[in-house]
C-alpha cells in the first residue's frame, strides 16, 4: 500500500468522517474553506449533512442544533469566525454540547492577512467566550495530526461533552504532504454515554445530573424517546432555570473540573531529550517543526537540545510540562505571535521566570509577519548571550 | 387527551399578557394533532417568549438570542420526523433577521411563531424591528426614525412558503398553529398581541385594535403559491441519494531510484491562474513515486486570477520538519510576479543550484545554472508553462526523472488531461 498526498484541512476532514462525524456547517472562509470543500464531498453521500451557514454564527449554531439531536457534528473556520463562534461556544460549554470547532489561524488581528500564517489565536480560544470556563484545545504539526487529533477531538468532545478545538494554522492547512495512512494508530471511537434512565420514564431524566461516580452527564438526544432539554440558561441537573447560588456553584465547578481535572488522560504530546541538553524548546504547532530540525542538527553537538512538542495546549498539561522541565536550566518557546502561550509557561515555572535573574530562564522568540519561524531563527535565539529571549 | 403543558411549571406572564393565551392555543394545537410530546421539539428564543420551552412535556431547546432558527435547522436536519416550533419575539426576529431569511430561503420543516408585541418586554420596553413610529417605547424618539418591518411581507419576498398574519385573542389559533405545523415546508405565524408589562402601559393596544390593524395590513393566511417547493430535507437526502462517494484519493507506490535522496528544495514561482500548486503537486507526487517524502508549502494573495502564486516543494528521504525554503537548489520561473516576490531568494541560490526560466522574464543575479526555455517557439501556452519546466528538471535528471514525472500525471490526472498532459510532457523531452 502506498502513501497518499493530502494537506491538514482534508486530514481534517478525513479524520472527522472517521470519528463519526455526521454533520459540518461552515461558512467560506481562507484558510478554513476547504475543510468545508471536502466534508461536502464526503459527507452528504454517506447519509450526513454539510451545510454552508447564512453566517458563522448559523454554522456553529446548526451544529449545536444537530449535536443535540445525537449526531457528531463539526464546524470549522480562522480567526475572524471564531469571533463570531464566541456565543456559542459559551453555550457549547454551559449546555455541555459536544461539538469540534477547527481554527485554521491566519495571520490577525481582525481581517489581517486571508492567505498568511499565525498561531495568535492561542489565547483566543481559551478566553475567547463568556464565563472563563476551560475548553479543550488540540495543536497539530502536520497532516497526520490534523487526522489523529481531529478524531481524538471528537472522542473528547463525546467523553466530557464540551467544545474541543483544533488550533491549526494555514501553513498546516494548507500544506500538503506525504502521509502513510495506514500507518497511523488511530484511536478507539467513543461516543457519549447513554442516562441511566429507562426510557420512556421521562420525568426521571435529569439532563444534567452526571453520571454516578463521573463528572459528565449522560445524554438524552432531542427527538428520542426520552424528553430532553437544553438551556444555555443557568440551569441545576433538571435543566430548567436556577438562581438557587449553591446549585450554581456546583455546577460551574463541575463544568471546570470535569476537564481540568482530567488533562492527564489527553496530554498529547512528543518528547524528545537529548543526551546532555541543558536547553528545552518547548514549541506546539508548525513551529514545533523548525525546532525539531534545530535539535536534528545538534544531536551530535557540543550543545544538543531537547525539545518538548504540545499538542494538548488546553487545559495546560501543567504535570507534564512541570516534569519535564525541570530537567533543564534553559527554556526557549518561539511561537507565530508576539508571545502567548509563553505566559502558562512562565504562570507554571516561576522559578525560571525571566525577573527571577536566576540563570534558569525562560526566553520567547516570536514573530507575526506572515512568515514560518525558520531553524536559524530558533538557533540564533539559542546562541544569544545568557539566554536573553 | 390531556394536554402537553407542564404542571410543575406553569406560565409565569404578567397578567393580561398574550403570551400566555399564545401557549394554551399551542398546547390545543398539539392535542388537536394528537402530538405526544417526544414528537415535538421546542426550540425558544431570548425574552419572554424564550421561557415557552419550560411550560411544555415536550423537547426543549433554549439558547443564544436571535439565534433558535439556527438551532432548530440542525434538530430537524438531523430529526427529520420531529416537529421542530420555534418560539421568538419581534426582538429575535431583528436580531435574527440573517436567520429568518436564511430559513425563509431554505424551507426547511421548521414552524416560527413570532409573538410580535412591539417592543422588547423582558429588558424594559425599547423599541424592536416591529415598532410603530408613533409608539411610545423605553427608547426615546429612536424608534421614530426607523419604519416598523413586516415579517410576512419580508417571509414572501424571501421564499417561505407558508406564512400566517394573526391575533393572539383570533378564536381559530390553535387551528391555524396547527396547520402551520402540519405543512411541510417552512411556516410563519406574525401573531400580534399585547404586552401589558410594558408597552401597553404608554400605548392604546386591545384586541380590537389589532384585530383592526391586521385587517389594514396584507393579508397572509396560509399556502404562498409562488413559494411552494420540495421541503429542503426531503430534497437534500433525495440529492445526495444519487451522490456517489469521492473517488479515494491515488495511493502512490514507490517503484523509481530517485536522483538523490537528500532533502531537494525546489521553488516554483509564477502568477496566478499559472497552474503553479498543480504543478507543485505533481512535482511531489513524482518524488514519492521513488519513496520519498514530500512537502508543498504555497504563497499567494486572495486575489484569485492575479498576483504572484509560489510553491516550496521538499522532497527527502529523510523526514520533512521545516516546510519552508530559505536556500533553494532548483527554481522553476515560468511567471514574473512570482519572480519578483521571491527575489532574495535568487540571492541565496547555491552555485551548483539550477534555475529553469522562461526566456521572457527578467530574473535577478544569481549563481548557479540557469537554463532558459523560449516556451512560445515550442509552442507551450502560458498556464502549460509550469508542467513543461518540471519536464525540463525531469530531462536534466535532478531532483525526478520522467518516468517518475509521467508515472505522476498518471496519479494525477485521468482521461483526456492525462493524455494531454502526457503529451506536453514528451514534447519537451523531445524537444530539449
Ligand atoms: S413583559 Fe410583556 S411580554 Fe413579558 S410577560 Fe410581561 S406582558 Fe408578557
Amino acid at each position: 500500500m502506498g502513501r497518499i498526498l493530502i494537506d491538514g484541512n482534508e486530514a481534517i476532514a478525513y479524520g472527522a468522517i472517521k470519528a463519526g462525524c455526521r454533520f459540518f456547517a461552515g461558512y467560506p472562509i481562507t484558510p478554513a474553506t476547504s475543510i468545508y470543500s471536502t466534508m461536502l464531498s464526503l459527507l452528504p453521500p454517506a447519509g450526513g449533512i454539510c451545510l454552508q451557514g447564512e453566517d458563522e454564527i448559523a454554522s456553529i449554531g446548526c451544529c449545536l442544533g444537530a449535536s443535540m439531536a445525537g449526531w457528531k457534528a463539526m464546524t470549522a473556520t480562522s480567526g475572524p469566525g471564531i469571533s463570531l463562534y464566541s456565543e456559542q461556544i459559551s453555550f457549547a460549554i454551559a449546555g455541555e454540547i459536544p461539538i469540534v470547532i477547527v481554527d485554521v489561524q491566519r495571520l490577525g488581528p481582525s481581517t489581517g492577512s486571508a492567505t498568511r500564517g499565525a498561531d495568535g489565536d492561542i489565547q483566543f480560544l481559551r478566553w475567547g467566550s463568556s464565563g472563563g470556563l476551560p475548553v479543550i484545545v488540540l495543536a497539530p504539526i502536520d497532516a497526520a495530526d490534523c487526522f489523529l487529533l481531529t478524531m481524538h477531538a471528537f472522542n473528547l468532545a463525546e467523553t466530557y461533552r464540551c467544545p474541543v478545538f483544533i488550533a491549526s494554522n494555514k501553513e498546516i492547512g494548507l500544506t500538503k504532504e506525504s502521509l502513510d495512512i495506514h500507518a497511523l494508530q488511530l484511536p478507539a471511537v467513543m461516543d457519549r454515554k447513554a442516562p441511566p434512565t429507562a426510557e420512556g420514564d421521562a420525568a426521571a431524566y435529569l439532563p444534567f445530573a452526571p453520571l454516578q461516580g463521573e463528572q459528565v452527564p449522560g445524554f438524552a438526544p432531542i427527538g428520542g424517546k426520552i424528553l430532553s432539554r437544553q438551556t444555555s440558561s443557568t440551569h441545576g441537573p433538571d435543566g430548567y432555570i436556577t438562581t438557587d447560588p449553591g446549585i450554581i456553584a456546583e455546577t460551574q465547578h463541575r463544568l471546570r473540573e470535569k476537564i481540568e481535572n482530567a488533562v492527564q488522560n489527553f496530554s498529547f504530546h512528543e518528547y524528545f531529550p537529548a543526551q546532555g541538553a541543558r536547553t528545552l524548546i518547548i514549541a506546539y504547532g508548525v513551529t514545533a517543526r523548525a525546532a525539531n530540525a534545530v535539535c536534528d542538527q545538534r544531536k551530535n553537538s557540543k550543545d544538543p537540545i531537547s525539545l518538548l512538542i504540545l499538542k494538548t495546549l488546553w487545559p495546560v498539561p501543567e504535570g507534564l510540562i512541570r516534569k519535564i522541565a525541570g530537567n533543564y536550566d534553559r527554556i526557549l518557546v518561539p511561537e507565530m505571535n508576539l508571545g502567548q502561550y509563553v505566559r502558562e509557561i512562565e504562570r507554571i515555572l516561576p522559578e525560571k521566570r525571566p525577573e527571577n535573574r536566576s540563570k534558569n530562564r525562560i526566553s520567547f522568540i516570536g514573530e507575526m509577519n506572515g512568515k514560518l519561524i525558520g531553524p536559524e531563527e530558533i538557533r540564533e535565539a539559542l546562541d544569544r548571550k545568557g539566554g536573553e529571549g | 387527551m390531556t394536554g402537553l403543558l407542564n404542571k410543575d411549571r406553569p406560565p409565569v406572564f404578567c397578567p393580561g399578557c398574550a403570551h400566555e393565551r399564545i401557549t394554551h392555543a399551542l398546547d390545543k394545537a398539539f392535542q388537536e394533532m394528537n402530538l405526544t410530546g417526544n414528537e415535538i421539539a421546542i426550540v425558544s428564543d431570548i425574552g419572554c417568549s424564550g421561557l415557552f420551552d419550560t411550560f411544555f412535556r415536550t423537547h426543549a431547546f433554549h439558547g443564544l438570542h436571535g439565534r433558535a432558527l439556527t438551532y432548530a435547522a440542525g434538530i430537524k436536519l438531523a430529526r427529520p420526523e420531529l416537529n421542530v416550533i420555534v418560539t421568538m419575539g419581534d426582538g429575535g426576529l431583528g436580531i435574527g433577521g440573517a436567520h429568518l431569511l436564511a430559513a425563509c430561503r431554505r424551507n426547511i420543516d421548521l414552524t416560527l411563531l413570532i409573538l410580535n408585541n412591539f417592543n422588547f418586554g423582558m429588558t424594559g420596553g425599547q423599541y424592536s424591528a416591529t415598532t410603530p413610529a408613533h409608539a411610545q417605547v423605553g427608547s426615546g424618539f429612536l424608534n421614530q426614525l426607523e419604519p416598523p418591518l413586516d415579517p410576512c411581507r419580508i417571509g414572501a419576498a424571501a421564499g417561505a412558503p407558508y406564512l400566517v398574519r394573526c391575533s393572539a385573542y383570533d378564536n381559530t389559533l390553535s387551528a391555524k398553529m396547527a396547520g402551520a405545523i402540519r405543512y411541510n415546508g417552512f411556516s410563519l405565524l406574525d401573531i400580534h398581541g399585547v404586552c401589558p408589562g410594558r408597552y401597553t402601559k404608554k400605548n392604546r393596544l386591545t384586541p380590537k385594535s389589532i384585530e383592526e390593524a391586521i385587517s389594514e395590513m396584507p393579508p397572509f393566511s396560509g399556502e404562498i403559491e409562488e413559494n411552494v417547493r420540495p421541503e429542503y430535507g426531503a430534497a437534500y437526502r433525495e440529492k445526495s441519494a444519487s451522490l456517489d462517494a469521492p473517488s479515494p484519493r491515488p495511493e502512490i507506490e514507490a517503484e523509481f531510484d530517485p536522483p538523490s535522496r537528500n532533502r531537494q528544495e525546489i521553488l516554483l514561482l509564477g502568477g496566478a491562474g499559472g497552474r503553479i500548486i498543480t504543478a507543485g503537486e505533481i512535482l511531489c507526487m513524482a518524488g514519492m513515486t521513488a519513496g520519498l517524502n514530500a512537502s508543498q508549502k504555497n504563497e499567494y494573495n486572495i486575489t484569485v486570477l492575479r498576483g504572484p502564486s509560489i510553491s516550496e516543494v521538499i522532497l527527502s528521504e529523510a523526514g520533512i520538519g521545516y516546510t519552508a525554503i530559505d536556500q533553494p537548489e532548483i527554481i522553476l520561473a515560468v511567471g514574473q510576479e512570482g519572480v519578483d516576490r521571491a527575489k532574495k531568494v535568487f540571492d541565496a541560490l547555491n552555485p551548483d543550484g539550477m534555475v529553469i526560466a522562461a526566456a521572457d522574464l527578467t530574473l535577478p543575479e544569481c549563481a548557479g545554472e540557469v537554463i532558459r526555455i523560449d516556451f512560445k517557439e515550442i509552442g507551450i501556452k502560458e498556464p502549460d508553462r509550469a508542467l513543461a519546466a518540471l519536464a525540463v528538471l525531469a530531462g536534466k535528471r535532478r531532483a525526478i526523472l520522467p518516468e517518475m514525472l509521467k508515472r505522476a500525471l498518471e496519479y494525477r490526472f485521468k482521461g483526456p488531461i492525462n493524455e494531454s498532459s502526457m503529451k506536453l510532457v514528451e514534447k519537451v523531452l523531445w524537444e530539449r
